[in-house]
Order: structure tokens, then sequence, then C-alpha cells
């Protein structure tokens, strides 16, 4: 497995010290859940919930009582302008 | 006044009589934090002890009468609380102080109850044993070389230290029942949905569920009925009513069906002695009236390797928000346990691989859930142990990812399929704490209450 490659699409850093251990264990885990595909699962639907809930909605109302103001909202950054956040350049 | 020997609903009696004031038993809890906090690594943030007395003095000019009056609690790092600090056991969020309430805090509060502090924890959840953190891992208070059980690894020793009388905790695999187990304490994982996961970090969200723990069965039903309901700022809360569980409590076990899932004992690595403590407690409950059956769960072989695909997929979308903007620090800070179990995740969704992994996984689910689907139409409660094994060595299974996955084993599948289930101390090998687990139906949690609480009674392992 690419190590590297998968770190990139998490946006991790990952460093030439842990990448052999980091390789084995994820392989070792990869190599255990692969037992998933002997399980017969034709005609099996999958499911991502189990609450039998379906299309909860509310009404399209602003609700006080979870707004931050905007001083609330910036008090954690590390970097603000303006009362905006600071992120780093992109391009 | 000793609070080793209090409850919830004794702490209240003492209260109301003019035993002890809530100024007495906050000074206690503070002691014992000043005492062994150094030592077991239990909390992450103490609340400023002029606050703390503060707010006991004012709860001692009431009569006491809300449900849970002066009532010292200690929250896990994952809760988000206005004003206090919350790490999620992460460096991540080392310096994060939380704007807002979870729902469940705020329910706490409103019913009385003194928040004393956050504990630690694995970070984000990841973890069975507490050494996950990012900061110094707590230890076990039945033997200091031994983990605690995690992920709620402070949330359960801090009750069992006396540092409060009641602890939070989150559970998506184990997080609340394995330390419980390995504390003597009783911990519930309640249903999905049932109680709100509003301002709870998110580990993987269509697993977690917001529990706790405590000394006896009573005082678990209790905080049940302050944390549980429909939230609207939770769409996966149901609006089902919530049951005043402490009133229909002292109920008989006559006619209970229990079902002894059988792949259970025939799983390798099972401590034999474990086996025997867990026949003897399947023993007492049928003494109690109660009548046993083998059922099966023929997907439990295969429940493991279906929760080590989804629970990484959802942690991998979850983490992916911290970028050290808006709040905490940078994704350089993540741990080894975090970094694993996003990258597992992120192979597992990624282009080429999402059906062989996350879709035959999410199958399986199916399965796993229909198992105990199938089981629920013969039985009431399935009982089982809790851990394969006693409470293990710090640093036996920490440079084995894999052989910590598996100290979950009889939780995990609860979780696949979003049931609920109760740990309940059965007893002592070596001096150290055994725990059964009590399964029930979507919703059952007040039948896991009379059971545990027909048991509790029976067999007084606490004393």
């Amino acid at each position: 497995m690419d190590i590297q490659h998968i770190a990139k699409l998490a946006n991790l850093f990952i460093n030439k010290n842990q990448q052999d251990l980091f390789t084995s264990q994820l392989t070792a885990i990869l190599a255990f859940v692969s037992k998933l595909q002997e399980i017969s699962t034709e005609n099996v639907e999958p499911i991502a919930q189990v609450t039998g809930l379906v299309n909860v909605y509310r009404e399209d109302m602003i609700d006080e009582s979870r707004m931050l103001t905007q001083e609330e909202a910036l008090r954690n950054a590390k970097a603000t302008h303006n009362g905006f956040f600071v992120v780093p350049a992109v391009l | 006044m000793n609070i080793q020997k209090l409850t919830i609903i004794s702490t209240l009696e003492g209260f109301r009589t003019k035993q002890f004031t809530a100024v007495d038993l906050v000074q206690e809890c503070l002691a014992n934090i000043k005492k062994y906090n150094d030592d077991y690594h239990v909390l992450l943030t103490v609340v400023n002890e002029d606050a703390l007395l503060t707010e006991a003095k004012e709860i001692d000019k009431t009569d006491y009468s809300l449900p849970l009056s002066g009532i010292p609690i200690v929250l896990k790092d994952l809760f988000t609380t206005d004003g206090l600090r919350t790490t999620a056991g992460s460096k991540v969020l080392d310096s994060y102080t939380p704007v807002y309430d979870a729902t469940v805090v705020r329910k706490l509060k409103e019913a009385g109850a003194i928040i004393i502090g956050k504990a630690n924890e694995d970070a984000w959840g990841h973890g069975s044993s507490g050494e996950n953190t990012d900061y110094t891992p707590t230890k076990n208070p039945y033997d200091p070389s031994r983990v605690p059980g995690g992920s709620s690894s402070g949330s359960a020793v801090a009750v069992a230290l006396g540092m409060c009388l009641v602890s939070t905790g989150t559970d998506t695999g184990s997080s609340v029942r394995l330390p419980a187990a390995f504390c003597n304490l009783v911990g519930l994982k309640p249903t999905y949905g049932r109680v709100s996961r509003y301002g709870i970090i998110a580990m993987a969200s269509s697993f977690d569920t917001i529990g706790h723990l405590t000394k006896t069965v009573y005082d678990n039903a209790l905080i049940c009925e302050v944390t549980a309901g429909k939230d609207a700022f939770d769409a996966t809360t149901a609006d089902i009513p919530v049951p005043k569980y402490t009133a229909h409590l002292a109920k008989t076990l006559h006619g209970v069906k229990v079902g002894i899932p059988k792949e259970y004992f025939e799983t390798k690595g099972m401590d034999p002695r474990i086996s025997d403590l867990t026949r003897k407690a399947i023993s007492a409950l049928q003494t109690l009236g109660a009548q046993i059956t083998d059922v099966s769960l023929p997907h439990t072989n295969v429940a493991m390797e279906c929760y080590y695909v989804l629970v990484p997929s959802e942690v991998s979308s979850n983490l992916a928000r911290f970028d050290g903007v808006r709040y905490g620090n940078g994704r350089d800070t993540f741990g080894a346990e975090a970094k694993r179990r996003i990258m597992i995740g992120t192979y597992a969704l990624s282009s080429g691989y999402y059906d062989a992994y996350y879709n035959t996984a999410s199958k399986v689910r199916t399965l796993v859930k229909k198992d105990f689907d199938d089981a629920f139409d013969r039985v009431d409660v399935i009982v089982a142990p809790s851990s394969p094994t006693l409470p293990f060595k710090i640093g036996e299974k920490s440079y084995d990812p894999l052989a910590m996955y598996l100290s979950d084993i009889f939780m995990c599948p609860v979780n696949i399929a979003g049931i609920p289930a109760l740990n309940v101390p059965c007893g002592f090998i070596d001096g150290l704490p055994v725990g059964i687990q009590l399964i029930g139906p979507q919703w059952s949690e007040e039948k896991l209450f009379q059971t545990g609480n027909a048991y509790e009674l029976h067999t007084n392992h606490r004393d």
C-alpha cells in the first residue's frame, strides 16, 4: 500500500520514521478486515443508520438559541483579520 | 461522610436531612483530586475551586428539589462545555475553549449537577485502554500497573476514586462499558438516538451514543431520565417518550427470557475464569426467576471486521474538519491512533476500494443487526461477558493496534446494531473487577435497568 498517497488524500503528514510502522500496521488491519469479502452478502441491502427514522425535517426558521455572535465564533481562532478567519494561502 | 460509600440517592437524602452539605461534598471531591490526580492522571481540567464552592453554596440555600441538586459530576472531555476547556484527549484541541454547551451538559446543569472537571480519555474516543490519550494515560485504581479500560478512562476512575459521584462517557464500540467493567461500575450504552449527540465531539456519527457511569443501577437509571429524549438539535434522536426508569425498577424477573449467545463463549482468548463467573451470574438470574435459553448470533465472527471498516470511515470524515483555522491546532498534532484510523477510513472510502470495503461492511452491518433482531424475537435480554480478559497491563497491547481492537469483541456488535447495553459488576478475579453485559432491543433501557437492579440487589458485589 502507498501510505504517502493515502496520507496526502487525508491531508496528513507522515514522516520517514513513521512510514514503515504505519505501513505494516495498516497492512495488518486491512488484511484482518478483508475477511468481510468471504461473507455472502448477495441480496443484502447495505445500511448506514439504525434508528429507522426517515426524512426528519424542521421549520426553515432561524433559531437564535444556537447562534454564535461573531466575537464568539472567532474567539478560538489563532489568526483573525477585520472579523474574518485568516486561512493559509491556497494557490 | 465518605464519598466512596455515597450514591446519588443517598447523597440527596443526606442533603435534605442536613447530614452534610453540597459544599462538604465538593470539598471531599477536591481533596480526592489533590490526593490522586497526579498519580492516576484522571482529570485533564478541574474547575476553579472558588467557582465550585460558590456554586455549591448557592445549592445549599435551596431545598435540594432538583433531580441532581448538588451532585458532583465529571464529564468526558468530548463533551462541549461553555467556557471550560475541551480537548477530546487530543493535542489538536489542547487550548480549545468552547462557546456553547452540549445538550446533555445543559440538561445536567439544569437538573442541578455541579460540573467538577473534564476527564482524560483515549484521544477522540479511539481506544479501549485509555493509553491513546495525547496526555498521560490513566491508571486502574484496583492495580495501577493495569489499564482502566477506555476510551472513557478518566470518567470511570473519577467515580472509582471519589472525585465525583457520576461521570459521563461516550460509547462508539465499548467506551462506557469496558471502563465500567474494569473499574467495578455500572455503565450504560443507550440505544442510538436515545440521548442527544449535539455538542459531543463526533467519532463515528452512526455509532456514537452518549452514556454514563455510576456506582449503582438506580443512579444510572436516574441519570438516564435526565439525559434521554428528543433534541431539536440532533435529528437522529427519536420522538419516543422517556420512561421514569427509577419508578419501575423493582420489578421481578419472573418470566423474563434471558438469552445466552453461545458464540461469545466459544471466542478464542476468552479467560475461562471469566466464563465461569459469567455462568454464575446467569445462574443468579435464573434463581431470580428468569428463563435462560441459548441464542445464536452467527455473524459475531465478522462483526469486528465490519466495525473496523465502518467506524474508521466515519472517523476520517469527522476528523477532516480539524484544520486549525477556526479553532485548535493543525493536523500535524494528531496522535498515531487518530492518524491510523483516518488513513484506514480514507483507504476504505477511496475510489476503487469503496465497494470492497465500505459497501460490503455496510451489508454485513445489516446481517449483524438481523442477528440481534432474530434473537430478540425469542428473548427479552441477552447476557454476555463484558470483556474476554481482565484489565490488562499498561503497555501490553499498545504496540499491536489489532490486539487492542479485539478487546472489544463482545461490545462492538451492540454498536453496529444500535441497541442498548448495560455493564453491571459481577465479582472479582485476583482482586480485579469483572462485569457482565445486559443487552436489549432498541429502546429497552427500562428492561435492562430492571434486570440489572434485581441482579445487583441479589449479589451486592460492591460491599
